[in-house]
């Protein structure tokens, strides 16, 4: 059977935006590129703070199983995400890491990716708090599995209106600096 | 395929999409108390009803609750309330009354871990027995289990459909999975949603019979308040509603109410079956555990195994007669859930079979995994 399932997480604590860059990556597929798509979120006591995880499953057929088991893509925010969950990563997988905050990379059959995302979205965008919007602009170049005008127009739809600007500045960063990876 | 507009599709969870749907069934009152992992409709009634003339009650807790969202009904609203496994425990003596009054109302009961405060944020399917047996006495009910955010928005109306069709209490059973997840949803369009009314008395209020045993079995409904003057009670009662110790009117009730159901299961059941014409292995799945099973079963397909599923989506009346049906020319029964076997004994009693039952209770969604290796198993 033709189709693809594309399973992607994001982890990291709590604060870091990792709900929301799900949510704006399920709704580009979704609402903008005619894809099906799920998120779904770790729930309890740990959501409070602590760690935090975001899962998106993207397919061109309906999706039953919401739940990443074969990761295609980890975005990993802090070191204990990265250690506990890269073994979740499929074979020839993808891990993103943020290099100001993991610095010991897990080794695997899988390609890994360090950048210093938060220090990008600071020094180039001018707010640290657009972190995971740099790392979906780098997620989005790295699969081209969502159009990126799909993202941009799910970004500006979700974001606080007076910030789109900014936003979008820290989406164009990630995906052009995401360019220079391959 | 036919082009779809950008504002019908839309990224929400199970328990948005309920939300929205019982304002579309024409819910204008909800009484509740927030829980988890059913909060999020309460949430979100609390701001939309007020706007769509609607009426929004934090009570003091479920009985309340429950009581309030009859009270409404009887005076002629489509009303509802949310809860999870600890607050539809308060509801169940209320959820006897509704059922005896013939009260029509919802009641959407977000599963989590249980009994009692057990797994607040985590699924569950162990609500299923409680739900048709939680309140006491022989009583009619009908329950309803979606297994995605679209099934939530459609079956959230039709429970209310059947609620006043039938004039009964109609339970949502979701879980916290269908609850919060964000999934894809395509929303119907206005003109192929379907909405009924309890059918009203054209009756004299001087002559009118609120229990009147008519042919349908379903007695006509006067508004509460509307110039109708009778009693309500959860006592056994006569056709007039006041209470009654004779044999014969007590026989007659309790038959009548049960039949109403009974007579129409051809209407109220429904269910959905997927590659089981040449069927060696019958998946029986209902809410988040079908999502698993159908992958499941794809994937027993890619190797040749004959397993097709059954997916249940009204749980009660269950479809025995359907399932006996298929035990003619399967002999292999696997049910998933998210509990120890509830459902399992039932598909054991339609098709006379020993059934393979896939249980976790561990607060975690049955994996395709779990459920092929059974298939695999029986396969061999």
């Amino acid at each position: 059977m033709v189709g693809f399932r594309y399973e992607f997480r994001l982890s990291g604590s709590g604060g870091q935006g990792l709900i929301l860059a799900g949510k704006i990556l399920a709704e580009a597929a979704a609402i903008y590129d005619d894809k099906n798509a799920t998120q779904s979120q770790s729930y309890g006591p740990e959501a409070r703070g602590g760690s935090s995880r975001s899962e998106v499953i993207i397919s061109d057929k309906e999706i039953d199983y919401p739940k990443a088991v074969n990761i295609d893509l980890l975005l990993c925010f802090t070191q204990e995400a990265c250690d506990k969950y890269c073994k979740d990563i499929k074979e020839n997988g993808i891990l993103l890491v943020d290099s100001n905050y993991v610095t010991n990379i897990p080794k695997g059959k899988f390609k890994v990716y360090c950048l210093p995302i938060t220090e990008i979205a600071e020094k180039e965008a001018g707010k640290t708090l657009v972190a995971n919007i740099v790392a979906l602009g780098i997620i989005v170049e790295l699969t081209r599995i969502i159009s990126k005008e799909a993202v941009a127009s799910a970004i500006l739809s979700r974001v606080p209106k007076g910030t789109e600007e900014l936003n979008l500045k820290a989406f164009n960063i990630g995906y052009d600096r995401a360019k220079t990876l391959k | 395929m036919q082009r779809i507009n950008k504002k019908d599709i839309k990224l929400m969870t199970g328990n948005e999409a309920c939300a929205e749907a019982a304002i579309v069934a024409g819910m204008r009152f909800f009484a509740g108390y927030p829980i988890t992992p059913s909060s999020e409709i309460a949430e979100i009634l609390s701001c939309r009803l007020p706007r769509e003339g609607g009426v929004f009650i934090q009570m003091e807790d479920e009985l309340g609750s429950m009581a309030t969202i009859i009270g409404a009904s009887l005076a002629g609203m489509k009303s509802m309330t949310a809860t999870s496994g600890p607050g539809f425990s308060l509801m169940q003596e209320n959820i006897g009354y509704a059922s005896m009054t013939e009260i029509p109302c919802v009641i959407v009961d977000v599963q989590r871990g249980g009994p009692s405060t057990g797994l607040p944020t985590l699924p569950s399917q162990a609500d299923v027995m409680q739900s048709r047996w939680g309140t006491h006495g022989d009583h009619p009910i009908i329950v309803v289990a979606p297994s995605t955010v679209r099934e939530t928005f459609d079956w959230t109306i039709k429970a209310f459909n059947l609620a006043e069709r039938f004039r009964v209490p109609v339970i949502v059973l979701l879980d916290e999975i269908i609850g919060h997840i964000n999934e894809k949803i395509i929303f119907p369009k206005k003109e192929e949603i379907v909405i009924i009314e309890r059918e009203r008395t054209k009756e004299n209020p001087k002559t009118y019979l609120p229990y009147q045993c008519v042919d349908t079995d379903i007695p006509l409904f006067a508004d509460f308040g509307a110039g109708y003057r009778y009693n309500v009670t959860g006592l056994c009662h006569d056709e007039t509603g006041f209470p009654t110790n004779d044999p014969e009117k007590i026989d007659a009730l309790y038959r009548r109410l049960n039949r109403k159901i009974e007579r129409y299961t051809d209407e109220i059941i429904e269910f959905k079956t997927v590659s089981l014409d040449d069927a060696e292995i019958c998946i029986v799945a209902y809410g988040s555990s079908a999502r698993s099973a159908y992958r499941a079963i794809r994937r027993a397909r890619e190797m040749g195994i004959k397993a097709g599923i059954f997916q249940i989506f009204t749980i009660w009346p269950f479809p025995y007669e359907e399932l006996t049906k298929i035990s003619q020319h399967v002999k292999n029964f696997i049910v998933p859930e998210m509990n120890l076997g509830q459902i399992a004994h039932e598909v054991s009693c339609a098709t006379g079979c020993d059934v393979i039952k896939v249980n976790r209770v561990d607060g975690g969604l049955i994996t395709p995994d779990e459920i092929f290796e059974r298939i695999k198993y029986v396969s061999v």
